[in-house]
């Protein structure tokens, strides 16, 4: 293909263009901003049972989330994404509340196993019902624990809905 | 010394204490009454041919129902020197819901104490620093109690901070959702 260096603009995806010879690519600000957001996904760990175990095996070497680009943080005003990984109880919930309420936006939310998506088995005094009775969720990873291929498939069910996100910059709230 | 010998010592030196011994397999279980709980302990703790110098656990148990006194604080006494175990059960009535700590005889049993207190309201008396050590310290009612509501339902009941939390949740989906 031979291409006009001076005037045609080469679309290399769906709504992204690039002048060849030029430093500059032309995109949607949604693109440009979703692409480097879904791409850096830096979550907070919050492993609160069994299923932190799975969590740090899909951190490390033989999974490797970090080819996502998937760090993991300690500090909630570091993070973009928090994972809880395991059974909330009532007493540990407006703790996870403070932490949720430090994250910087935008900010999204997985619940890693059946515990912190609906309770699991623990329907008693002491255990929350779902960690969406206390913060929005955005990806529900089923399984007790789920194995590491599953968290690696919320990721990126996660990667997909920001993709899909419009207007998340700026004053977007 | 096997175990159910070491019951009828404890049943020769305290005839009017002691109230039944089981024997299930190879385990004994004596069950005491709790006004001369100290001494029955430091007897089986101090006496050079017992010398029960490890509490294995201390825990409650609720017989609502089941047994004319409603609770009873478990001690699983073991002797690391004879390699010999043995099973206390104290009968802690409704009514006085009280029994002396051994945190002098046994310092570990601090946190057991604690344990039990928080679960089932048994009051240790002379522990030092007798408070909640599970649930958060202003929640209401003791949940391993039988007549403590099973699900995690609680109604009115129900401790504060959580159900503020869940209603900040509720605000902030419906904002999300917009």
């Amino acid at each position: 293909m031979i291409i006009d260096g001076t005037t045609s603009l080469v679309e290399v995806e769906k709504g992204v263009r690039v002048i060849p010879g030029g430093n500059t690519i032309i995109a949607a600000v949604d693109k440009l901003v979703n692409w480097g957001r879904l791409s850096s996904i830096w979550p907070m760990t919050f492993g609160l049972a069994c299923c932190a175990i799975e969590m740090m095996a899909t951190g490390a070497s033989h999974y490797d989330l970090d080819r996502f680009g998937v760090v993991f943080r300690g500090s909630p005003r570091q993070s973009d994404a928090i994972i809880v990984a395991g059974t909330l109880t009532k007493k540990m919930a407006p703790v996870i509340r403070a932490v949720y309420d430090q994250m910087p936006e935008p900010r999204y939310v997985i619940a890693m196993g059946s515990c912190a998506c609906t309770g699991g088995i623990y329907n008693t005094y002491s255990t929350v019902q779902g960690v969406d009775t206390v913060m929005p969720v955005d990806v529900y990873i089923p399984g007790c624990p789920p194995r590491p291929e599953a968290l690696l498939e919320g990721i990126m069910k996660l990667q997909e809905k920001m993709r899909k996100e419009t207007f998340k910059w700026s004053r977007w709230r | 010394m096997e175990p159910m010998e070491i019951a009828e010592l404890i049943k020769g030196k305290f005839p009017s204490e002691v109230k039944d011994v089981v024997e299930f397999r190879g385990q004994v279980s004596v069950l005491i009454k709790k006004d001369r709980l100290l001494e029955i302990m430091k007897y089986l703790h101090k006496t050079p041919e017992l010398y029960f110098d490890y509490l294995a656990d201390l825990t409650g148990a609720d017989y609502m129902g089941k047994k004319e006194v409603r609770f009873e604080v478990v001690y699983n006494l073991l002797s690391i020197k004879y390699n010999k175990a043995i099973r206390i059960k104290a009968e802690v009535p409704e009514d006085d819901c009280t029994i002396d700590s051994v945190i002098g005889i046994w310092i570990g049993a601090d946190w057991h104490e604690r344990e039990c207190y928080d679960m089932f309201g048994i009051t240790f008396k002379g522990h030092p620093d007798l408070r909640r050590i599970l649930m958060p310290e202003d929640w209401e009612g003791y949940p391993l109690r039988k007549d403590y509501p099973l699900k995690s339902d609680l109604g009115e009941k129900e401790w504060k901070p959580y159900l503020e939390v869940i209603e900040i949740g509720k605000k902030n989906l419906a904002y999300e959702v917009r």
